[in-house]
């Protein structure tokens, strides 16, 4: 009987808050914003016209380097013949040049024999630009000097680009292409949402319960229900509203991945695609793209299908599971707690004496889970996804690097022994906090009320 | 047999002791009268009876057995810190809160009909609870805690909140409960309110029981010697071997004097000794309020 009583409670808490609007304009524009953060600053460094810039090439007396720095798409490089730096330099910006760039013929002896006179501090990937275009030009004139014969056929030969491909080798000794990049995103991702999902269902425990405790509601339910089925429906309630928005995402997810697959990969052997692609689109376009364009573009897309297919190759059901068992207990844990504190205080201002002890857990297993990012296998990343409080978002950022089953099995099971516990307190402190009005709590109060019987 | 009873309950919170040896004993269907001042330890006493909070020392009986967690399902408890849900529709809330005490969707739904008919409020089962006044959603709150038809019903301070107008209808609607056969325990720190509603009452102090038994049996111990006489005029009276004046007050063209008799002495000698005095309105025992005996039993305890 009690235990329908348990159902009507979970019932209602989860029928009002997944009926309400917020929550489903939430689960269907977060995956939306999600790939808008990731789209949208992408996208701004591509087309980033307003920010063109074009900068003059003044050469001492020589034409050594006429024409050596290719334009990038954002900044275009002008040689200017017969122009002196010194008429130059005080009107270029009314001439519409970002800034001279002046090079002695020196150079080739003295490094630094170069200089960019700009109004602003230049940003460093454009300096970078310059010196490695003017490093490879110089580099190509002192070989001219040795007079090598086919030089520029050597060259060509001699270039080549490095991508180093990671390879895992799994338990049973397949080996799996993987990509750093895929795992950390994985990892930001994985940790970040752990972190966002804990802390907003466990402060909508705890503004439930003040809700209860200030409409005066809760008197009337525990007189049919013990304190502890309301505090549980609750918290179980509101868990099923994040599983249930969780599992929407992961759907909605899924389902972009698949036309994402479908569309632009047409379900073909995808590596197959990015070679013939381009090719393919330059027929179309009859010549009107460059080879070498073209050439970059199959670069590109094979980047991409690279990405896409060390993405597929991560174990996605640990990632869902682990995820899934870690929101549960994680939540359970900071729910449990949440839930106390809202039994204590009167109402929501009063919180915030109670929350800083429990933000701080949370706040540095973020912290410390971007910082796993960077080396999953330190020691303190290790502990902190041992440690119960941290354990659940410093544990899904390192699972994308591949984490021994049995740290996962230790840390799981120190985490359900933990939620138990802090249930049972919570439990405690929930029954004599929300029939006590008017009493300023403070910690010791609730250490008190801990040690209540009945 | 008592439907109810309470023996000597105990409850400490740390050093704050909240009841202290307390026994309370409900007849069935009757109205029970929980009296005491705020603080004194009733709300304390009706959250052991709902079994919210458990006691240190005693027993509770129902039906002449022990008191188990299945009978929350045959109470009804109007607390005194009552609210509903601000943005729930009335009836979902109802019909939430009927499940909660045991009762199937269809059941509720059918009882409910019937009881905002009764008190007119069928218009507003499909509003939120926040666009209801005050009296509107105490109406609703009686409502929930009756549905269930329980055995015992439990009101603290019911009357809070209501206008003369509706507090009047739900206190024909609580007669009528006793008449249907149900018991009520009425709680209030408002003596006079329930004077005339309840059967028998317990006043609570401090934590301790000072006074209990039937209303009327406590009002003839406590008026037990004193009379009121009501004069035409302004009157004088003087003391003689019968009887001492407790006070005189003249409002109103009239004299009001309260005596008392030393012993027993039949009001005829009393009446023969004033006769001559002035024209007497009107003779009558004195009862004393609630309030005057709360009053007394305190000073006299002290």
């Amino acid at each position: 009987m009690s235990m329908n009583k348990i159902l009507v409670i979970i019932k209602r808490e989860y029928l009002t808050r997944v009926k309400k609007k917020s929550f489903i304009i939430m689960t269907i524009l977060a995956p939306l914003l999600m790939a808008g953060l990731i789209v949208v600053p992408t996208l701004i460094m591509m087309n980033d016209d307003k920010d063109f810039k074009k900068i003059a090439v003044i050469e001492d007396g020589s034409d050594l380097f006429k024409n050596v720095i290719p334009d990038t798409k954002d900044v275009d490089y002008v040689y200017l013949e017969n122009t002196s730096v010194n008429d130059l330099k005080t009107n270029f910006e009314q001439a519409g040049y970002y800034g001279i760039l002046w090079i002695s013929p020196e150079l080739i002896n003295t490094p630094n024999a170069i200089q960019l006179i700009s109004k602003k501090q230049p940003p460093i990937g454009l300096l970078d630009h310059i010196s490695s275009s003017l490093e490879k030009e110089i580099e190509r004139q002192k070989l001219l000097a040795y007079n090598i014969q086919n030089l520029d056929e050597i060259l060509k030969d001699i270039r080549t680009k490095v991508s180093v491909q990671t390879i895992k080798i799994n338990d049973s000794g397949e080996s799996v292409q993987t990509s750093t990049g895929i795992a950390m995103a994985l990892a930001y991702i994985g940790g970040f949402l752990m972190y966002m999902l804990v802390f907003m269902f466990g402060a909508q425990v705890m503004r439930g319960v003040i809700e209860e405790k200030t409409s005066r509601v809760v008197e009337v339910i525990i007189s049919s229900v013990k304190p502890v089925q309301l505090m549980m429906g609750k918290i179980i309630g509101i868990a099923l509203v994040g599983l249930t928005q969780f599992l929407i995402w992961v759907i909605l997810t899924a389902g972009m991945v698949s036309v994402v697959k479908g569309v632009v990969l047409k379900d073909k052997n995808i590596t197959e695609v990015a070679q013939t692609m381009p090719q393919n689109i330059m027929a179309e376009n009859q010549g009107s793209m460059q080879p070498a364009q073209a050439a970059d573009m199959s670069e590109g897309l094979n980047e991409f299908t690279r990405l896409f297919e060390n993405a597929m190759n991560q174990d996605w059901l640990l990632i869902i599971t682990a995820f899934i068992f870690y929101f549960l207990t994680g939540y359970l844990l900071y729910a449990s707690v949440f839930a106390a504190i809202g039994s204590a205080v009167d109402n929501e201002t009063e919180t915030q004496q109670f929350m800083l002890p429990v933000t701080i857990p949370i706040i540095l297993g973020l912290m410390v889970a971007m910082g796993t990012m960077q080396n999953p296998e330190s020691s303190m990343a290790f502990w902190f996804s041992i440690i119960p409080f941290t354990s659940p978002i410093v544990m899904m950022a390192r699972i994308p690097f591949g984490v021994p089953y049995w740290q996962i099995a230790v840390s799981m099971a120190l985490m359900v022994i933990t939620f138990i516990g802090f249930v049972w307190m919570a439990a405690k402190v929930y029954r004599t906090g929300i029939l006590m009005y008017g009493k300023k709590s403070s910690w010791k109060e609730i250490w008190k009320w801990l040690r209540y019987t009945g | 047999m008592p439907l109810f009873e309470a023996k000597n309950i105990t409850k400490k919170f740390g050093n704050f002791t909240a009841l202290d040896n307390v026994s309370i004993s409900v007849p069935e269907q009757s109205i029970y009268g929980l009296l005491g001042p705020n603080g004194a330890g009733k709300t304390t006493l009706i959250r052991i009876i709902n079994q919210i909070t458990g006691p240190d020392a005693g027993e509770l009986f129902m039906d002449g057995r022990k008191l188990v967690p299945d009978d929350v399902q045959v109470i009804g408890y109007l607390p005194e810190e009552r609210g509903l849900y601000k943005k729930m529709k009335v009836g979902e809330q109802a019909v939430y809160f009927a499940q909660l005490k045991g009762l199937t969707k269809a059941e509720a739904l059918k009882r409910l009909k019937y009881w905002f008919e009764k008190l007119d409020i069928v218009d507003w089962w499909g509003k939120k609870v926040e666009e209801l006044s005050k009296g509107m959603q105490q109406k609703v709150q009686f409502i929930t805690t009756v549905l269930h038809e329980p055995k015992l019903i439990i009101f603290d301070e019911p009357f809070t909140g209501f206008d003369p107008l509706n507090a009047n209808i739900i206190r024909n609607e609580i007669l009528f409960l006793r008449e249907k056969g149900a018991t009520i325990i009425f709680s209030t720190h408002n003596m006079g309110s329930v004077e005339e509603l309840c059967d028998n009452i317990t006043l609570i102090n401090k934590s301790k029981t000072i006074l209990e038994g039937s209303v009327d049996d406590i009002r003839k111990k406590w008026t037990a010697n004193e009379y009121e006489i009501v004069f035409e005029g302004e009157v004088k009276i003087n003391e003689n071997g019968l009887y001492k004046i407790l006070n005189t007050r003249f409002e109103d063209e009239k004299s009001t004097i309260r005596i008392k008799t030393e012993k027993d002495i039949p009001a005829n000698d009393i009446l023969n000794t004033v006769l001559k005095t002035g024209k007497i309105v009107s003779f009558n025992p004195a009862l004393p309020s609630m309030n005057e005996i709360f009053i007394r039993v305190v000073e006299t305890r002290n």
